[in-house]
């Protein structure tokens, strides 16, 4: 299924969307990437983290990003994410400005904004995610500040909900992430992440470093809550079974670049580039 | 004999020289034109050691002149050792009148209270500030916290307010309590305590906060906004003294020091000793109060 092509209804959507690190030269997309097996350009030694990513992503769908260390996944959610400043590249939300602004023109007030009211960001390392200085309670507190509500009781309502959802003691609350298990860390940054009802989720490798079974329970309680709240998720992984298990549509990328996408049951049963065949054997 | 010259040295009007003197009121007209905001200055030597009132110096010597009436406390109390020698630093710069009297001072230097009575447009006030960044205790880069505030990004701020109320059942920020001013910049009211904060807002008087370790100087102009942070249930309070009265006036509604004389007895002085000394001869200046939300 190719939706590239249908320009309507649409939540995200990403247009050649480019970040070099180093010095960019005109020459540097041109001459690295999967053809060349790397992203380092010749001439400058600038580094092509990700070029020429072009995506939609539709209400409620989840996109897998796969690929080996150092393709370019994270860095392409953190761009989207504006954690790091692309170099090149438009990015629109159907839910802002009715589409019209490209989201990285966007000023810093505005920027951070989008990011509070419209996405949210699960990471790998729970302390990228949350203040080891605030309670539970506390950090989920922050993205419904920024967001505008100054109201305390609600706000405990609200995160006593939240942690309820993703199955944290409501009693430790008030307790810092760091007296946490690395499990229970990571659902306080899951119900972090969605306190403000976004339609947007990014998952960065979310069960990376989770013994396998809480890595189970997190990836349940990842898929119910995508079930009962419709929201759209691009998660990044290089583990094909959470690949699997969570997204319907994937995007393989090596050296900066996307080299095949498609339905998920589709790539890893029949997958064509030489790349993904390696991927998918070498996993199974 | 020839006498030496040397030590015939005068000094100019009020110590500093009329160039850095201009330096400091045009980061004051600054300051003045952005209530809030931060203004970085020069901060030139004085003969008393960094924080230990330079940036009150700086901002009352550059404003002060030959007519003006000068009035120095330390916290309430114009008789403290800090608010002496300060007062007669200033005195033999400027041969300036000085007094104890709050509603005949002109121009006022305190640290880490506002008078009880209420000031007037005729009036400045100057703060002795020693920590002017109300971000710093949730974030200790300057770099950043710069950036925060010129986009306005205060939900740390607000973080640290409600894990306050979360431990320990009420926002703790005693002295230095954070306000909003003009609704824009998060400032810090230097250490003064909540009990002053309400008489910050729509003052008559400017006051001028000024940090000389930290280099940076802030105002609030006259009759300009300043909001305390509360959330919509957990609202601002000012210390609450019922049922006190003064031991050496028998005067109540004012900020009191709480004084132990012995292992199992305390009494209340009021703070302000210019307020104190004119309750005792009966008389009652005009105070702004402000009513706690019950």
């Amino acid at each position: 299924m190719n939706c590239q092509d249908s320009d309507t209804g649409w939540l995200l959507r990403v247009r050649n969307l480019t970040k070099i690190y180093g010095e960019p030269i005109a020459t540097s997309v041109q001459y690295t990437g999967p053809r060349f097996n790397s992203n380092i350009c010749p001439e400058t030694d600038a580094i092509v983290a990700c070029a020429e990513i072009n995506f939609d992503l539709y209400p409620g769908e989840v996109l897998g990003i796969v690929g080996e260390s150092g393709s370019g996944k994270s860095t392409l959610i953190q761009l989207l994410y504006f954690d790091q400043v692309a170099t090149a590249g438009e990015v629109y939300l159907s839910a802002l400005d009715e589409a019209q602004t490209n989201l990285l023109t966007l000023s810093n007030q505005r920027k951070r904004h989008a990011r509070n009211t419209l996405m949210g960001m699960v990471y790998q390392n729970p302390r990228d995610g949350l203040n080891f200085g605030f309670s539970a309670g506390g950090n989920i507190a922050e993205k419904l500040l920024m967001a505008g509500s100054f109201h305390v009781g609600r706000i405990r309502e609200r995160a006593a909900y939240l942690l309820g959802k993703t199955e944290v003691p409501v009693a430790r609350m008030d307790h810092t992430p760091s007296t946490f298990s690395g499990g229970m860390q990571q659902r306080v940054q899951i119900s972090k992440a969605i306190a403000n009802n976004p339609p947007l989720l990014f998952l960065d490798e979310v069960t990376s470093g989770l013994d396998v079974s809480v890595q189970a329970r997190v990836l349940d309680l990842i898929r119910q809550l995508q079930r009962e709240l419709g929201v759209s998720m691009i998660v990044v992984s290089h583990d094909l079974a959470v690949i699997r298990m969570l997204t319907d549509r994937t995007m393989v990328m090596k050296n900066g670049r996307i080299v095949e996408s498609g339905l998920t049951d589709q790539i890893l049963q029949d997958p064509q580039h030489a790349y993904t065949q390696l991927l998918v054997s070498s996993l199974l | 004999m020839i006498a030496t010259r040397k030590f015939e040295h005068t000094y100019n009007f009020a110590f500093i020289d009329e160039r850095t003197k201009r330096e400091i009121r045009r980061k004051i007209l600054k300051a003045i034109a952005i209530p809030g905001y931060q203004v970085p200055y020069s901060s030139p030597e004085m003969p008393i050691a960094r924080g230990w009132g330079t940036g009150g110096l700086h901002a009352s010597l550059s404003i002060i002149g030959p007519d003006d009436v000068f009035k120095i406390i330390d916290q309430g109390s114009d008789a403290s050792v800090n608010a002496c020698n300060l007062r007669d630093f200033v005195r033999r710069m400027t041969s300036c009148r000085t007094t104890f009297d709050t509603a005949e001072a002109t121009l006022i230097q305190t640290r880490h209270r506002k008078p009880e009575e209420i000031l007037t447009e005729r009036q400045i006030i100057v703060f002795q500030v020693p920590q002017p960044e109300p971000l710093r205790s949730v974030e200790r880069y300057e770099f950043k916290t710069r950036i925060m505030h010129a986009e306005a990004d205060y939900a740390k701020m607000w973080v640290a307010l409600y894990e306050s109320y979360v431990k320990f059942g009420a926002i703790m920020n005693g002295a230095g309590y954070p306000v909003r001013v003009n609704g824009r910049y998060i400032m810090t009211p230097s250490p003064i305590p909540r009990w002053d904060v309400p008489n910050l807002s729509m003052a008559p008087c400017l006051h001028v906060f000024s940090a000389g370790r930290e280099k940076r100087l802030h105002c609030v102009p006259p009759f300009t906004r300043v909001e305390p942070l509360e959330f919509e249930d957990v609202k601002f309070r000012v210390e609450e003294f019922r049922e006190i009265v003064c031991a050496a006036s028998g005067g109540d509604r004012a900020f009191m020091d709480e004084i132990y004389e012995s292992e199992s007895t305390r009494k209340f002085v009021i703070n302000d000793s210019d307020f104190l000394d004119k309750v005792r001869l009966g008389q009652r200046p005009p105070q702004r109060l402000f009513q706690n939300p019950v």
